[in-house]
């Protein structure tokens, strides 16, 4: 053998050399390596602080080697949005669950996005409430047999399951919403793209941008890893379609302020420049 | 010997009455007194009834809710009725006559009838009659030195208003030499 | 010497927070302390800083937790049912040992209660402002120079000791305008560096990390004793009280905020009567000035904590007095304000109670 070594696949640097608490075939281990890679390749660790959720993803203040803030259950993007403005040069993620983002979080996730904030959403959509056993999940697809579902979710009581993407893509503040999964090599080489796009939106100044990962829990759901994905990609896939959302970029717009000045040019008043001067945001 | 001076000024809201007060806070805060100001509160915006509480004094003010004054100003009959008989013996009432129409007899009491609102019309400064008044309760009790009123008009008034502080002006003067009207 | 100039309450807090180096405010109007928020909305961007009008309370203090973590000096405020909201994001603060000032301007309660002045969050500002063990410096201004004043301080106790600090005051203090000399400002970039704080690592530290959970019972625990220890210091060095013709006091009366004015009338008209009356007023009410007040106990006959609510910090009298003398309440809820003519007569009938003619 040659003396020269070529290393091929390395532990990211922005991923600390610990061992994390997820379930075996949980997909936040590929998730939390996409981000950190993001982070690597992009050069910002050392101005990045992330905020972690309640939920599974509890303990990633951990396992991210950035600097990190574990937020109360669905306030992140209250806890990133103070950030971002203080240190408006950083960079800022929220990494978090559905029941964080989409419940108990959704006051607070709908008007981060409305106002635009610079940050950076990382949402796993698993259908369940993971760390408190297996509960049913704003995401919770109907008839989906969950801990507090035991006769599956019925609609006509537990009404319908919230399509995150659908539902943040009518609002101005927000430049970037793609729902990917990590299911497969091609579909991980995807996600991690538009993780990628996700920071590069904050670092440029586009806009409020969120990645949905539609995931799997193999030992809530009662399934193999395998069995999960199938399950996933049966089930879930036909509910929360992949694809982009909304891309302001895409659109031909610089970022989110200019796409929702075009959507309201006959509004008058929405069009007069800004009357303070300077000013942090 | 110390003095205190207990008002308060009620009428409608948008009448002038929180604006009146804090000119009156003022002009103690110019003479280094013990001054407080306190405005009623509530859900009418408009058109309900606002009043406040001045206390002008030698020591700390303790409560600044005034319950028993020894000098009202009332802009209008509700207002009137509300607080005339809270006002303490050897005190002042300050009314507006053009909207109070029963102006009172109260034993120990002197109450000074001024129609302001007419007053204010006719000088040109509609909204004025609350200055008008103060000017009044001025002349019933020299609640400051004069210097002192006069600086503290131009410290309520923001420079940027110059016309308006020229109006205001105007209308403390007027108030101040009104002629009291007989009592009824 | 500067100048003073006449403000109310909310706003004189406002500029002083601002003041004290404050560019980070998160609130939401609620009445009586709208004016706060308003003062903040216009100043802040005059001195770069940012005023963000949150979409709830809760949103708002954790916010002002997510500032903190940021190393920003950070505050909140917001009247009696808008604190409930934020119980949450106290507690959470006090777990991460994150600074920051929350303020109550205090209306009637409980539920959507009043709007009128009361003191009925005493119990919640001095034991419970959110699940857990911890505690919360809590400031009580008496005029509208104290606004201005304890806010500064609270943000530097806050600081120093790496604890949220609230100031409560009430619905009068926040309406009313006094006389107020506005203190020095601070530059933001000249307070003290935060380390611990979640900025960047800039590739120059080991990760900081901002955190309240520690799953293993033994490591909480062990969390919440050095807290404690913390607390203790917080108790031996901060507590703060005024001490008013007591000395010689039969009747010692204990109030404060709003409500000390009144009972300092009181007891003005008590003496002017010949009774001796006196009076502590708390500043801080936790730590509570347990040491002011254990100083009257030789001296006094008896006790009378006068309050805007139905007897709160009385409790917090008896627990110093302990059994030694007897205490006694005065005051009334839902926003009425005691008058000090009512005090007057409670502390004539003590005085004709507790106090013999001719001596023991």
């Amino acid at each position: 053998m040659a003396a020269q070594s070529k290393v091929v696949f390395e532990r990211p640097h922005a991923l600390l050399p610990v061992v994390t608490n997820y379930c075996p075939g949980c997909t936040h281990g590929i998730v939390h390596r996409l981000v950190a890679e993001t982070l690597d390749e992009l050069g910002v660790e050392g101005r990045t602080v992330g905020v972690a959720p309640v939920g599974c993803s509890v303990t990633s203040y951990d396992f991210f080697g950035c600097d990190m803030i574990e937020a109360a259950h669905g306030r992140a993007p209250a806890v990133a949005t103070a950030v971002k403005r203080v240190h408006p040069e950083g960079v800022v993620f929220a990494y978090q669950g559905d029941g964080d983002l989409a419940s108990i979080g959704m006051a607070e996730t709908v008007h981060a996005a409305t106002r635009g904030e610079h940050i950076t959403v990382i949402f796993i959509n698993n259908a369940i409430y993971g760390m408190t056993g297996g509960q049913m999940a704003p995401t919770s697809l109907p008839n989906q047999v969950t801990q507090t579902s035991p006769y599956g979710r019925d609609v006509a009581s537990a009404g319908y399951p919230i399509r995150v993407c659908e539902l943040l893509s009518s609002l101005d503040g927000v430049a970037y919403l793609e729902r990917v999964t990590v299911d497969c090599p091609k579909n991980v080489r995807k996600a991690k793209k538009a993780i990628r796009r996700a920071f590069e939106n904050q670092i440029d100044g586009v806009g409020y941008s969120l990645v949905e990962v539609v995931s799997t829990c193999p030992t809530n759901w009662g399934m193999t890893p395998q069995e999960a994905f199938s399950w996933m990609r049966e089930n879930m896939l036909p509910y929360y379609p992949l694809g982009v959302y909304k891309d302001v970029r895409a659109e031909g717009f610089a970022n989110a302020a200019e796409a929702a000045a075009a959507r309201s040019a006959d509004c008058p008043v929405a069009n007069q420049p800004s009357q303070t001067e300077g000013g942090a945001r | 010997m110390s003095r205190s001076l207990d008002i308060v000024l009620a009428g409608f809201g948008g009448q002038g009455v929180l604006f009146a007060g804090k000119l009156i806070a003022y002009a103690g805060l110019v003479e280094g007194r013990e001054v407080s100001w306190l405005p009623s509160y509530g859900p009418e915006m408009r058109g309900g009834t606002a009043n406040c509480s001045v206390c002008l004094s030698d020591d700390p003010i303790g409560s600044p809710l005034v319950l028993a004054p020894n000098a009202l100003v009332a802009m209008n009959q509700p207002s009137l009725d509300k607080f005339e008989g809270s006002v303490v013996e050897g005190g002042v009432v300050v009314a507006d006559s053009t909207l109070v129409k029963r102006i009172p007899v109260i034993p120990g009491v002197r109450v000074r009838a001024v129609p302001a609102t007419a007053m204010a019309e006719e000088a040109g400064f509609k909204k004025l009659a609350n200055i008008i008044l103060a000017g009044a309760l001025y002349a019933e009790t020299s609640f400051c030195g004069e210097e002192a009123l006069w600086k503290a008009m131009e410290a309520c008034v923001p420079a940027r208003k110059a016309e308006m502080l020229e109006l205001n002006k105007r209308a403390l003067a007027l108030g101040m030499r009104a002629e009291a009207e007989p009592a009824a | 010497m500067a100048e003073k100039v006449l403000m109310k309450g909310n706003e004189a807090l406002a500029e002083s927070a601002i003041r004290a180096g404050c560019r980070f405010f998160f609130g939401y109007p609620i009445t009586p302390q709208t004016e706060l928020a308003a003062y903040m909305s216009k100043r802040m961007p005059k001195v770069g800083g940012t005023y963000l009008q949150a979409e709830s309370e809760i949103a708002a203090i954790n916010m002002v937790y997510g500032a903190a973590a940021a190393g920003a000096r950070a505050m909140t405020s917001s009247s009696s049912p808008g604190i409930s909201l934020k119980g949450e994001g106290i507690s959470y603060m006090a777990g991460a040992d994150l600074p920051g000032v929350i303020i109550n301007v205090q209306r009637g309660g409980p539920g959507l209660g009043g709007i009128q002045p009361s003191q009925s969050d005493y119990w919640q500002a001095t034991r419970a402002l959110g699940h857990g063990d911890f505690h919360v410096v809590v400031y009580a201004p008496s005029t509208v120079q104290e606004m201005a004043d304890f806010v500064r301080e609270a943000f530097e106790v806050a600081d120093r000791y790496r604890t949220p600090a609230m100031i409560l005051a009430d619905g009068m203090l926040g309406q009313m305008m006094e006389p107020v000399e506005l203190p020095e400002p601070l530059d933001p970039a000249d307070l003290p560096a935060k380390p611990w704080a979640t900025t960047g690592h800039a590739d120059a530290r080991p990760h900081n990390v901002a955190n309240s959970l520690y799953l293993t019972a033994e490591a909480l625990e062990r969390l919440n004793v050095e807290r404690f220890e913390r607390y203790a210091r917080i108790e031996r060095d901060e507590q703060r009280a005024e001490a008013f013709l007591v000395d010689d006091a039969d009747i010692v009366l204990v109030a404060f905020g709003a409500s000390a004015r009144i009972a300092r009338s009181a007891v003005v008209a008590a003496r002017d009567a010949g009774v001796l009356a006196g009076l502590v007023r708390p500043v801080t009410l936790w730590p509570f000035p347990k040491d002011v007040l254990e100083a009257t106990v030789p001296a006094s006959k008896a006790y009378l904590s006068v309050e805007m609510n139905m007897g709160q910090m009385v409790d917090d009298v008896r627990l110093v007095v302990n059994g030694r003398r007897p205490v006694e309440f005065f005051g009334h809820a839902g926003g009425v304000v005691p008058t000090p003519a009512e005090v007057l007569a409670k502390i004539v009938d003590m005085n004709g109670r507790f106090v013999g003619k001719g001596g023991e």
